[in-house]
């Protein structure tokens, strides 16, 4: 396959890997931000190819774990109400709210569907005049500049029964949140590849000046993700710290001019509340006043809402890269994709779905 | 406001069980396997049914009959390589032919919804008379029920179906021995991508096609060279992957496989690229997996590799007595990695 073969080419890996070996000189943390990143390095045993000095832990880069349990529970509730069609990313429909999750919702009725954009939802409010079509927009600086782009068309051509539900996130104030944590552990980041292509790499010069870390933005095949690690491991070895692009056929400095307008025209940033993490100040993105027609959390009441968290799992010690999944005592047992006790198993980016799908093998 | 804490993130307990049937009780997978094991078995159980094959031997004197059944609901009705009606009827022929049976009649049952237009229904039978003509069976009885419009979607089929297995080819999961090898008739995910890409409007360079094809010829050649099959599957539902849990379930036998040697065409690799979604994992309708006795296999594979249904068969790995009822694979930097059952459907991913 054309553009991805290149970046999985083993002489290449292998080559990598011994100028990492060559460079490593004393033990480094380094924590790739991006589910999507995760799920390649299980995936291809990335982590078990690198020298044992370099130990890889698990960012706080997908989306699905991260969105709040209230608006599951929100979502759930406006997909249930008559007359709406509740359009969702694919990831989204199997993560459980309190009580159910979106699948239970649609095979008790709810006209629950799966979209692959924001503007399919868009096409079915069109299609639909008298539905109220609701799209679930969650996600990072990614899923961002096409959510805001539904509202933005919606909004010119006068359509009154689309809105979104929005749980936007924003990387750098986590990565920040982090840093501060006195249990800090992270030497390095592997920056969200994705992410950098919408908003560039400039907003990471002040944390890594602030913070003297390292911050690689980097992509997600095997060459790539080697590269990122390469590339930290020479700065922390020369106690350098800046930002080094390591993705360059996709991410620039500046980043997606229009698609970043786009987010700033619809999206402001707002403190966000994080699953299980708690609110981080200007963590979010919500929709500007004059977009909010489009807000489903006003369009719809869906009354006094009792989510229940029971602390079980530890996946917030997970995102901070103290613990691994497989030192959960429930992780495989109590805990597997079939029956998660947390969105980190359930979602197909969290990090315990992925060492349950990639690395069982040798835990066992 | 408070400082943000890690340390505190904690997660809901979900639901484990549903009382209802969700779609993913349909893919396939593991709550597949749950609904069969904790709703149906406990009503129809028998020994039969509950070598968990995927069509039932029955013996009558000296003969030995293959047995099976299976409906059909895909929408679209037709897609790029086939037809409901083609994979209605290679559907049920391929279960007969996995397990080493000559297939010979198969009943056709059909649900129709109101409004379906005839020429529609007429282009569905005559692709399906291909397909039976094809594979050399009979339609020999059939039924026809028509429901309210939205009661079903478009067409609905079931077939089931009769075949005659030869004497000495005794083909189960039971049989699988460490040492076999396991050959892949040929490229995976064509079926599940065709159709996936036209439901969700997805174009690509080129278009996928559907594999839907009979296997029992290709089935006949092999047993040709030997008998030494020791089991067949035909990986359609929950991919190849799904396939060598189950048997590597039932044989409690470990299963080893090379992820470079499982043939993909590029299409469908650019196209699963795309969606998130792993090869290992999607359907497929024409191709089979055998465990074969190892001194067999080479000659089986050049045999296969004549018809053109077995052109792309690859050896792709082979049974072992390490990590029983394990599926394991090595990629392509030497690294393995456990290849578990799906929970379900699998889902595109966000980003």
């Amino acid at each position: 396959m054309k553009y991805i073969d290149e970046f999985r080419n083993p002489e290449l890996v292998k080559k990598l890997l011994a100028e990492i070996r060559q460079t490593v000189t004393r033990p480094w943390v380094i924590m790739e931000i991006c589910g999507g990143q995760t799920h390649s390095i299980l995936k291809n045993g990335i982590d078990q190819m690198l020298p044992q000095e370099i130990e890889l832990v698990h960012g706080p880069g997908c989306p699905v774990c991260v969105t709040p349990l209230e608006l599951i529970d929100q979502a759930i509730a406006i997909a249930r109400q008559e007359n709406v069609i509740f359009t969702s990313f694919g990831d989204m429909l199997r993560v459980p709210g309190s009580h159910s999750d979106l699948f239970q919702a649609r095979s008790e009725g709810a006209d629950v569907r799966m979209v692959y954009s924001p503007l399919e939802a868009l096409n079915l409010a069109r299609q639909n005049p008298d539905k109220e079509v609701v799209f679930f927009a969650v996600g990072f600086e990614t899923t961002a500049p096409g959510n805001a782009m539904a509202v933005f068309q919606a909004h010119k051509e006068g359509l009154k029964n689309f809105s979104e539900l929005v749980s936007h996130v924003l990387v750098p104030p986590a990565m920040e949140a982090l840093l501060q944590s006195p249990q800090n552990r992270v030497n390095a980041y592997l920056a969200a590849g994705h992410v950098c292509a919408v908003m560039g790499w400039w907003e990471y010069e002040p944390i890594a000046e602030k913070y003297k870390v390292p911050i690689v933005p980097t992509g997600f095949e095997p060459v790539d993700i080697l590269k990122g690690i390469l590339a930290a491991v020479r700065q922390l070895e020369r106690g350098e710290h800046r930002v080094e692009n390591q993705y360059g056929r996709a991410v620039t400095r500046e980043g997606n001019k229009a698609a970043q307008a786009i987010v700033n025209r619809v999206f402001e940033v707002t403190d966000r509340k994080w699953r299980g993490i708690g609110t981080i100040p200007r963590s979010g993105l919500k929709l500007r006043a004059e977009f909010k027609d489009y807000d489903a959390a006003l369009k719809f009441s869906v009354g006094d809402l009792h989510t229940e968290e029971p602390a079980i799992c530890i996946s917030g010690l997970i995102l901070q890269g103290l613990k691994k999944p497989n030192e959960c005592p429930a992780f495989g047992k109590q805990c597997t994709p079939r029956t998660p006790l947390g969105a980190t198993m359930v979602s197909s980016e969290g990090a315990c779905a992925a060492y349950y799908r990639y690395h069982r093998f040798k835990n066992e | 406001m408070s400082q943000p804490d890690f340390s505190q993130f904690s997660c809901p307990l979900p639901k484990t069980d549903y009382d209802t049937i969700q779609m993913a009780h349909g893919a396939g997978g593991r709550m597949s396997a749950d609904l069969i094991e904790r709703v149906f078995m406990p009503v129809f159980g028998n020994p039969t049914l509950e070598k968990l094959e995927d069509q039932a031997t029955l013996s009558f004197g000296n003969h030995r009959l293959a047995f099976s059944t299976d409906s059909f609901v895909v929408s679209p009705v037709f897609f790029p390589g086939g037809t409901i009606g083609e994979l209605a009827v290679n559907g049920t022929v391929n279960d007969l032919a996995m397990s080493g049976a000559e297939p010979k009649v198969l009943s056709v049952g059909f649900i129709l919804e109101e409004g379906l237009p005839i020429a529609d229904l007429h282009e569905i039978l005559l692709s399906m008379r291909r397909a039976a003509d094809f594979a050399g069976v009979q339609i020999v009885t059939g039924d026809t029920k028509v429901v309210n419009k939205g009661h079903c979607d478009k067409i609905f089929i079931n077939t089931s179906g009769i075949g005659v297995i030869p004497e000495k080819v005794h083909i189960s999961a039971h049989r699988i021995q460490p040492g076999d090898k396991i050959i892949l008739s040929g490229t995976i995910a064509d079926h599940g991508m065709a159709v996936m890409s036209v439901r969700e409007g997805l174009s690509f360079e080129s278009v996928i096609q559907s594999d839907t094809a009979a296997l029992n010829h290709l089935v006949h050649e092999m047993l040709n060279v030997s008998t030494e099959v020791h089991a067949m599957r035909d990986p359609t539902r929950g991919g190849l992957a799904t396939t060598l849990n189950e048997l590597a379930q039932a044989s409690q036998i470990g299963v080893r496989i090379v992820e470079d040697r499982i043939p993909v065409r590029e299409e469908v690799k650019a196209a699963c690229e795309i969606l998130g979604i792993d090869p290992l994992y999607v359907a497929n309708e024409g191709k089979l997996v055998a465990f074969v006795a190892p001194e067999v296999a080479d000659a089986m594979l050049e045999a296969m590799r004549k018809n053109p249904l077995g052109k792309d068969a690859a050896i792709i790995g082979e049974a072992v007595s390490q990590h029983p009822r394990k599926v394991v694979m090595e990629n392509i930097y030497g690294v393995e990695r456990i290849i578990d059952m799906p929970v379900g459907e699998q889902l595109p991913r966000i980003c």
